[in-house]
């Protein structure tokens, strides 16, 4: 009884550290990546783009943030979030390496 | 989580908002104090008494302060807070010829005369504090704030949503209550100030967006110094050319204010009488909503207008106007008091936030005499951070006016008496009952706060009575608003102190038989 109390409870640390690790390094990661895509894609010129996007991640963040806690499946939070982070990095590599920077 | 999106965002409010809130509680309570920030350094400075006249006149004679002390200079510059400032801050790059430790910089009366006052970081320390933390690199102290001010936007929303009944939220507040008032007290200082606090909270964030989130600049830019040289110009001053006279700059100043219709706030002269000589003069940060300056650069010698700075563009105005809105500058002293009473509901909302996780607590702990580890740390620290950080601005402003006015390192000693005060609350709050500390804590902080109007009246000649007198609304503001947070934490211990010396309804806890001197 104790042992299986003891195993339920090591399950939920475990649930909490990887939605937790989902929440916060991963998050910001994907946000980043996400950040420069909206950099690359808004409107206004270079300048303009930036500041906008920087702003924006912060509600990003947050969202995802949110996420991590709400649904139900922590793999599945894992692969949605390393998916889009990879799909993002991928579209702002294509972009800086064809469009180039300032 | 497994128990629906409601229990989850419940359990994710509670931890992200108890894990920061400490921190949490110390950014709003000196952010708060920072509305009043040109005022606090009026008082801390009382010696200095007349108040600049807002205008080119002042900025001319600060000019011809800076011709006679720093003739060999490459670059002055010379700020106005604006309307409210206690005077002009002026600051100098010295030529080669100058002595290592020559002066680079001063203050100025409104009459262009150097103000001699103790000498004190004044209001600025705690603005400075809210978001650069102290004794640690300033760089690393904003990252640890970005990351209670992200933690307090995910707490914000998913408070949101854990709400069921948010307009009733703003007319309840059941007193005397136990557990449910203090619940009722989180949910109307949040829920009342929502829009309040989400806005500080995110304009706050943008307010260091680049230094979170450099990579939005990144995906543009291969060098971020190009980013930031396109967004703030700062021309630096070009080679000498040789002696010529510096224009008046009391018309160009005329000239500017005319231009945007409105005031002038900062002037900076690159190579002043010199042939390559410039003048840039800018808005004043009470000039607009927006924190972005707009700036005219003017020759040095004919005075011709070279340049305009006008900074432009939807994300730009958008990202100056929600500083300007975190920062309040713009705003008048019917707004500016509201931005005050705003930022303490933000303050009651943490700090009750944080004594509803031990109250609701304490009801199911097995041994309420022998609580665990974790509750008395949550206790202990939230009585260390809530009267404590209070507690050391009062001992702040009391060491502004019990240090000798004339002594070396005075400001460092004053924020010293800060800290040390801070930490001999946490020491207090360990050494006795929990309880018991916070009836002590809270009476020493209301003490305090009443002993500075008091202190202030028989260290200087500006006492309560001497101000109202003379309609001085600021030193007469600040010792009323002195008294008020007094009366504000006396209630407080009194509730406390009556508290620890009556059993407490439903925990199982046996009143200790006091003496009844101690129970007094």
């Amino acid at each position: 009884m104790s042992r299986a109390i003891e195993i339920l409870r090591g399950a939920r640390w475990r649930d909490i550290a990887a939605r937790a690790l989902a929440a916060v390094p991963l998050n910001y990661a994907v946000t980043s990546a996400l950040t420069m895509l909206i950099a690359r894609l808004l409107p206004g010129g270079a300048q303009q783009a930036s500041v906008g996007a920087t702003m924006l991640s912060f509600a990003i963040f947050a969202g995802v943030a949110m996420t991590a806690f709400a649904v139900r499946s922590v793999s599945r939070l894992w692969v949605g979030l390393v998916a889009t982070g990879v799909a993002a990095g991928l579209a702002d590599w294509g972009f800086i390496a064809w469009g180039g920077r300032l | 989580m497994k128990n629906g999106f409601r229990q989850s965002m419940a359990w994710l409010h509670t931890w992200t908002g108890l894990l920061l809130g400490w921190l949490l509680f110390a950014i709003f309570v000196t952010g708060t104090s920072s509305y009043f920030q040109e005022e606090i350094t009026a008082w801390m400075t009382p010696e200095v008494r007349s108040v600049p006249a807002d205008g080119p006149e002042s900025f001319a004679a600060a000019t011809r302060w800076l011709g006679r002390e720093a003739p060999g200079a490459s670059e002055w510059s010379i700020y106005s807070a604006g309307k409210r400032a206690a005077g002009l801050q002026l600051y100098w790059v010295n030529g080669p010829d100058a002595p290592a430790d020559a002066p680079t910089d001063a203050r100025l009366d409104g009459a262009g005369r150097k103000a001699e006052a103790r000498e004190t970081r004044g209001g600025a320390f705690l603005y400075r504090f809210h978001y650069d933390l102290y004794y640690i690199n300033w760089y690393w102290a904003r990252w640890i704030v970005g990351i209670a001010a992200m933690a307090m936007l995910v707490a914000i929303f998913s408070g949101i949503v854990t709400h069921k009944k948010i307009i009733a939220d703003f007319f309840l507040l059941r007193l005397g209550k136990g557990q449910r008032s203090w619940l009722d007290a989180h949910n109307a200082s949040s829920v009342l100030f929502l829009p309040f606090i989400l806005m500080i909270t995110y304009t706050g964030l943008v307010s260091l967006a680049t230094h979170y989130m450099p990579w939005g600049i990144a995906a543009n830019y291969a060098n971020q110094e190009k980013f930031f040289e396109a967004t703030f110009p700062w021309p630096a001053p070009a080679e000498k050319a040789g002696p010529a006279p510096l224009i008046a700059v009391a018309p160009l100043v005329e000239r500017a204010e005319r231009t945007w219709g409105a005031g002038a706030g900062s002037l900076r002269i690159l190579n002043p009488g010199d042939r390559t000589a410039q003048i840039i003069v800018s808005t004043a940060p009470d000039a607009g909503m927006s924190v972005r300056p707009r700036s005219l650069t003017f020759d040095g010698v004919t005075g011709k207008l070279v340049a305009a700075h006008n900074p432009s563009g939807a994300a730009t105005s958008t990202e100056g106007t929600m500083i300007g809105l975190h920062a309040g500058r713009f705003s008048s002293g019917v707004l500016r008091a509201l931005y005050f009473l705003s930022g303490l509901a933000g303050c009651i909302m943490v700090a009750s936030g944080l004594v509803l996780w031990t109250v609701k607590r304490r009801a199911k702990l097995a041994d309420p005499d022998r609580p665990h580890f974790g509750f008395r740390l949550v206790e202990k620290l939230n009585i260390g951070a809530i009267a404590g950080l209070p507690f050391a601005m009062a001992v702040y402003f009391l060491a502004n006016r019990l240090l000798p006015p004339g002594g070396a390192g005075r400001s460092d000693s004053e924020i010293a008496a800060f800290f040390i005060a801070w930490g001999a609350v946490f020491v207090w709050a360990v050494a006795r009952p929990s309880s018991r500390a916070w009836a002590e804590a809270l009476a020493a902080t209301a003490a305090s706060f009443a002993l500075v109007p008091i202190v202030s009246a028989l260290t200087t000649d500006r006492s309560l009575v001497a101000s109202l007198a003379a309609r001085d609304w600021v030193f007469a503001g600040f010792d009323m608003t002195m008294l008020i947070v007094a009366a504000g934490f006396g209630w407080a211990a009194s509730k406390m102190l009556r508290r620890a010396s009556r059993p407490m309804i439903g925990t199982g806890r046996r009143e200790k038989s006091l003496p009844a001197t101690e129970r007094a």
